[in-house]
């Protein structure tokens, strides 16, 4: 039975039952900041707006490890990680995450961004070890939220 | 006695209703405005226009009077620039002591008069260059100090009995300044010589800044132990900068950055009348440091009414008598958070405006940010133009001629009204908190109950959202340039300066005697189990080459960590 049978009809049994894979489930995001950065009033605007717009937001605070963002991403089974660096530490932070991800095989799985002060110029280099995407201060939140969506329709 | 004979301002009061009813309601029909509502960055609604009337108590003596005296409204001092212009002090620091020493020479030939020292994270957060959590970070984005010697390379032919010095440093700041002394005894500069400022504003790293290396009440206790120590034997020194500027960068309005700051400088009157010291003591060593945002008015209204709420408030609740121990007097910078990327050029204009209200609000000290700091820390030539700003402003639109030239505005009076009254309700928020035992009480309540993060939360979300929706226009963020110009040039990380200290603090560690240190480290966790004052160990353990993470560490073990409760 397809859609249009169903809006034919409109409540022969309840839409739940016809469709159980159209229930979505949130997307689900772990939101952290690495090393000793203080800096964190994007990521709290950012894990806010994400949650407005319906999404299920972890933020786990400063002063992470790389080891616990993606543990936690991998117990939750996480759709994004998203990293907000603005000391300037991106580079050797990121390339550690990463290695991580890698071990635990799950690369291409889970969307991983990174927002900040990242110079233009370090923009390809992280894009080359695998960062999803790279959001510089000043991006839109709306910008941010579109991107999420739109990478994770695309990967299903 | 109001200002306003009320006659008059009830007739000021009529003429309005008959030009509201005539002129302006026939020009609103043929064209309406172009917003339906004025908001400032805080958010606050402004009116079309202001008369005596937006503010009919107001009393000339009590309410604004004149500088240098209670309540301070104007200013400060009876001069202010008249006498001596604002101090222009650069904060810099990057890499190691060397070569933040050598950037320091050059601000003070270029025409700083004053220096200020920005630290690295790991120092900020108090761990050594050699802990793993400092990878990529040393140096980065400060100076990284890890012992007395590198405050040493610091300073090195600087002379610090001439030249005032700022230490931008919270939780550790007992610790540095111990280098600092130290490093003053091995010159032989007299501690009563030395003039300068240590941030020192624990309980605000909680909520702005979050560079915290201890728990609140362990770090406030050091906060405090550095109060006490001072006030007896570096009587020049200002102890604390209370600081707002954090606050406003985390994103809160104007309002809560007086209210909030202001309740931090009360929890540490409170602490220092538990420890004996009298409010006309230890009062004139307290400075302030606010940030300026980008609303001209609101931010002149905001400094006036700050200086003129802590007069009050420490004349009239903690019963200071010296006049001196009634001064907001405070050092601003205008705020990074308002510095945008695209065409990194307009940010010298933003700086220059912000610039201007510190100026007009009549600050002791000034920063202005470098116009190319939204891509890094700034480059030789932005400090040069920052320099430059101060300059232009100081000597020759001639805003330093007189004295608080806004005051007297009906506009400016009425702003500086609202603001105090909401700082004043924030701060009562805040002390109910504590059940009636104080602000001090009310404050380590806010900090753990998560209230302060949460009420800046939620003022950093409105504002990202007017900017979103292109209620705030800002050029380079929601408006765009055909061909906006990338800044000339950045500064240049050198990444060997991790390598280079890191050396230079094994080798510090490997020439040091190891007993002595270790008895030092021993001596001070002894300190902290008790009630003694710490300062005068953490000199021993300076003395005796302990390193800044040593001695944060003996802390640590004493008060334990704190972690981020992630709230959002």
């Amino acid at each position: 039975m397809g859609v249009t049978d169903a809006s034919i009809h409109p409540y022969p049994v309840h839409p739940c039952e016809l469709f159980p894979m159209t229930t979505p489930k949130p997307t689900k995001v772990i939101l952290a900041k690495l090393g000793l950065d203080g800096h964190d009033r994007g990521i709290k605007v950012i894990a806010k707006a994400l949650e407005k717009a319906g999404m299920d937001v972890v933020y786990m605070g400063m002063r992470v490890t790389p080891e616990q963002v993606v543990d936690r991403a991998q117990r939750e089974d996480a759709d994004v990680i998203g990293i907000s660096l603005l000391s300037g530490a991106h580079k050797p932070l990121m390339t550690r995450l990463m290695k991580v991800v890698d071990e635990r095989e799950m690369r291409g799985e889970t969307l991983i961004l990174l927002g900040g002060t990242v110079p233009d110029g370090d923009r390809e280099a992280l894009e080359e070890i695998g960062i999803d995407g790279v959001f510089p201060v000043g991006s839109s939140l709306r910008d941010i939220e579109a991107f999420i969506k739109e990478r994770l329709s695309d990967g299903e | 006695m109001t200002l306003y004979d009320p006659k008059a301002t009830k007739k000021a009061q009529e003429a309005e209703l008959a030009w509201e009813h005539d002129e302006l309601r026939k020009t609103l029909e043929r064209a309406p405005e172009s917003q339906e509502r004025f908001l400032t960055v805080s958010g606050r609604e402004i009116d079309r226009i202001y008369t005596p009337a937006d503010a009919p108590d107001l009393d000339y003596a009590s309410d604004i009077g004149f500088p240098g005296a209670y309540p301070f409204t104007r200013g400060v001092y009876p001069t202010m620039y008249r006498a001596r212009q604002w101090t222009r002090r650069q904060i810099a620091g990057f890499g190691t002591a060397k070569s933040t020493n050598e950037r320091y020479k050059y601000l003070l030939a270029h025409g700083q008069t004053g220096l200020s020292t920005d630290f690295d994270h790991p120092t900020l957060t108090g761990y050594d260059s050699l802990h793993p959590l400092s990878e990529g970070e040393v140096g980065r984005l400060g100076v990284a100090i890890d012992t007395a010697r590198d405050m040493s390379d610091l300073f090195d032919d600087i002379p610090i009995d001439k030249v005032s010095i700022s230490l931008t440093i919270n939780h550790p700041a007992i610790v540095l300044l111990s280098f600092l002394l130290a490093h003053a005894e091995k010159v032989g500069v007299p501690w009563e010589t030395l003039r300068g400022t240590v941030q020192n504003d624990s309980l605000k790293e909680f909520h702005g800044q979050k560079t915290f290396a201890l728990p609140p009440r362990g770090a406030y206790r050091m906060t405090m132990d550095v109060v006490e120590f001072c006030t007896r034997n570096v009587p020049n020194w200002n102890t604390i900068s209370i600081s707002g500027y954090h606050t406003r960068e985390a994103g809160s309005t104007a309002g809560q950055e007086v209210g909030f700051t202001l309740a931090q400088g009360m929890a540490y009157v409170e602490g220092g009348l538990q420890r004996g010291l009298t409010p006309d003591e230890f009062g004139p060593r307290l400075s302030f440091f606010f940030g300026v945002h980008m609303d001209f008015f609101e931010e002149v209204a905001k400094l006036r009414a700050a200086r003129r709420l802590w007069a009050r408030i420490m004349k009239e609740r903690y019963g200071a008598t010296d006049p001196r121990a009634m001064l907001c007097r405070f050092h601003s910078q205008t705020l990074g958070s308002t510095l945008i990327r695209e065409g990194a050029l307009n940010n010298l204009i933003r700086g220059t405006t912000q610039a201007m209200a510190a100026v007009l609000g009549g600050t002791q000290s000034l920063h202005v940010s470098g116009y190319d700091e939204a891509h890094d820390i700034p480059s030789e030539d932005a400090m040069r133009m920052s320099l430059n700003t101060q300059r232009i402003i100081g000597n020759e639109t001639g805003v330093a001629n007189t004295i608080d030239p806004l005051g007297g505005s009906f506009f400016i009076e009425k702003l500086t009204n609202e603001i105090e009254e909401e700082a004043l309700a924030y701060i009562r928020t805040i002390e109910d908190m504590g059940g009636g035992e104080g602000v001090l009480a009310g404050m380590f309540a806010a900090i753990e109950n998560g209230y302060i993060e949460r009420e800046i939360s939620e003022a950093a979300y409105d504002y990202q959202e007017r900017i979103e929706e292109h209620e705030y226009k800002v050029l380079g963020l929601n408006e765009h340039e055909e061909d906006s110009v990338p800044p000339p040039e950045l500064y240049e990380h050198d990444d060997d300066e991790e390598e280079r200290q890191i050396a230079r603090l094994e080798a510090v560690i490997h020439e040091r005697d190891a007993a002595r240190t270790e008895a030092a480290l021993e001596a001070l966790r002894q300190a902290a189990r008790g009630a003694d004052n710490t300062m005068p160990f953490i000199l021993d353990a300076s003395r005796a080459d302990a390193t800044e993470g040593e001695i944060m560490g003996a802390l640590r073990d004493v008060f334990g960590d704190h972690e981020d409760p992630g709230i959002f």
